[in-house]
């Protein structure tokens, strides 16, 4: 196994952080729970900054800790983006990128400083103070210079999580980028699930310090157990599409495994793959084809699971072609419909309810 | 105004400002490291022990510092035995006391310049592969480079103007321990006015002249150091 694997813990008081689990050793991983629930504590224990942390981290047949002394965390050659950017206030930003290049070049790395420079569009920004730079730019500057160190495990912390929505909506797409061409292992923190549901091949669900639940993306946002970390508002199935032809009247055509979908128009040309996520409270649930209705979206799927939780409400898990699908309904219509694992059904989607910032660019 | 005073003693405060303020910076900086930094529970008696020459009178530091370095105490002794001088009326058992005398006034701005960066900074370097000294080096001093230029200023202009403990150790030998306070305070006592004006008017300008050139560059260039 290439990859990284952890299995650590830490105590702080009121808080303790356990966890054990073999990282993927390619794309993107997303850690994702509540404020909190020791997601960056974990980041910070895989990159050598906890002391007080126990236990074993290994990456790519290396120990960095285990028996003995750990690794300091200036040997583990880890790229790290902070949430808070920290870049350094005495250099310029060309400054900042030249102290990670130099450093790797002396560990035997070549980092593409013009490849990173143009990547992050950091051009124009080279001789800037970066007590000059706006919140999203310092963040594009703490992502170059991360790559700048040439790293063989990227870490980023909530990066985004200070900017406003345009800011986000401009870097989101950099990150991208980074998953599909870094060739390196990244483990991105996040408490925002649009952002995970974008981004990540792999997450891990974390609450309380613990585990909840880890695998592919698309499995682990199906998985209605996932609702106590993830909360019942926004648990919502992955699917991935493609984008078919755009009509006259404004809307996108997409093919999902189990048919067709009409969304408001979605910039991106016919052929184009995305990632939808279809929040579980936007879908109804219909045993007959439903017949006048204002919906556009009809998509034909059988019950795979039905799951009760505290409350009112229960989630159905639904397989929709070749995906799985979320609904939340109250038990009553639950057993009005009278729903079992096998009982076909139609789901209805709600078309303008489907967010754009969920509607992700990458292909899945 | 009469002739000009004689200026050894004037040297001779230059002298020993510029060598204690040297051996604190080299001294100052790791003691204040520690202190920005650790989380020992001999933090507070080390602060303690450090910000002492604070409140003490001069005598009783100049005391002690008499009793501690003459040859019949070890420290002074073994001093004696490898180099052959006393401390005490000498101009080393000066910097030796001066360096004590001032050490509040370089530790205390170091320290607090290194806390105001934090480990922020320094962690972002490390993932960056910079090693301790490296991040020392290349991001904790520049970001301290004001509590630098302060410590510096205070620890060689606290040491010019010092009195007590220098009289005590040093005793007033002229052209070896007869600093320039000193000189002052015997010109005044042997009703030589002329010369007494003449010298802390010197010290008075000179004073003010290196405070304002500190506080112009500190206004000037507040803490970018490079590109």
């Amino acid at each position: 196994m290439a990859g990284l694997s952890v299995d650590i813990a830490l105590d702080y008081p009121g808080f303790a952080l356990a966890l054990s689990h073999d990282f993927p050793a390619r794309g993107l991983t997303a850690v994702f729970g509540p404020s909190g629930c020791g997601k960056s504590t974990l980041l910070r224990v895989i990159a050598g900054l906890e002391r007080g942390a126990r236990g074993d981290v290994r990456f790519d047949g290396e120990t960095w800790q285990g028996a003995g002394r750990p690794t300091p965390p200036h040997m583990r050659g880890v790229g790290y983006v902070f949430q808070d950017a920290r870049l350094f206030a005495h250099l310029r930003v060309a400054g900042n990128l030249r102290y990670a290049a130099r450093r790797a070049r002396r560990a035997g790395a070549r980092p593409d400083e013009a490849g990173i420079i143009a990547a992050l569009e950091l051009h124009d920004l080279l001789e800037r103070r970066t007590t000059t730079l706006s919140g999203g730019q310092r963040q594009r500057v703490a992502i170059a210079r991360a790559l700048m160190g040439a790293p063989r495990l990227l870490l980023m912390d909530e990066p985004l999580a200070a900017l406003d929505a345009g800011r986000k909506a401009a870097i989101l797409p950099l990150i991208e980028r980074l998953r599909d061409s870094a060739g390196i292992p990244i483990i991105h923190v996040s408490h925002d699930l649009s952002e995970v549901a974008r981004l990540a091949d792999h997450v891990v669900m974390m609450k309380d310090g613990r585990l909840v639940r880890a695998g592919p993306v698309a499995e682990v946002l199906a998985d209605p157990d996932t609702a106590s970390a993830v909360g019942v508002r926004e648990m919502g199935a992955l699917m991935p599409a493609r984008v078919l032809r755009h009509h006259d009247d404004g809307l996108t055509e997409l093919a999902v495994s189990g048919g067709r979908l009409l969304l408001p128009q979605i910039a991106a040309a016919p052929g184009t793959a995305l990632r939808l996520r279809i929040p579980a409270h936007e879908v109804i649930l219909s045993r007959a084809r439903p017949e006048g209705l204002s919906a556009l979206n009809i998509l034909p799927g059988i019950v795979t699971g039905v799951h009760q939780g505290a409350g009112p409400g229960v989630i159905v898990k639904l397989r929709v072609g070749e995906d799985d699908l979320l609904a939340r309904i109250t038990r009553r219509s639950a057993e009005a419909l009278a729903l079992r694992p096998g009982t076909d059904l139609h789901a209805i989607v709600k078309s303008v309810s489907i967010a754009q910032a969920d509607v992700s660019t990458a292909a899945v | 105004m009469t002739a000009l005073p004689d200026l050894g003693p004037l040297w001779l405060s230059l002298r020993l400002a510029g060598w204690a303020t040297m051996i604190l910076l080299v001294v100052g900086t790791p003691l204040a490291w520690w202190l920005a930094h650790t989380r020992s529970r001999a933090k507070p008696v080390v602060e303690a022990l450090t910000a002492l020459p604070l409140v003490l009178p001069p005598t009783v530091l100049g005391f002690y510092l008499l009793v501690v370095l003459s040859p019949q105490s070890p420290v002074g002794g073994l001093w004696r035995d490898v180099t052959g001088t006393t401390l005490t009326f000498s101009f080393s058992g000066l910097v030796v006391a001066s360096v004590l005398y001032s050490l509040p006034f370089a530790v205390q701005p170091l320290q607090a310049g290194f806390e105001s960066v934090g480990r922020a900074p320094l962690e972002a370097a490390a993932l960056l592969r910079a090693g301790p000294l490296d991040r020392f080096f290349t991001v904790a001093s520049p970001l301290a480079l004001r509590a630098y230029l302060t410590a510096t200023v205070l620890s060689f202009a606290h040491t010019i103007g010092e009195f007590g403990v220098v009289l005590m150790v040093g005793g007033n030998i002229p052209g070896r321990t007869q600093v320039i306070s000193i000189a002052i305070y015997e010109h005044v006592e042997t009703l030589n006015y002329a010369q007494a004006h003449t010298l802390s008017a010197i010290l008075l300008v000179f004073s003010f002249v290196v405070l304002l050139a500190v506080y112009a560059a500190n206004r000037r260039f507040p803490i970018h150091v490079g590109g």
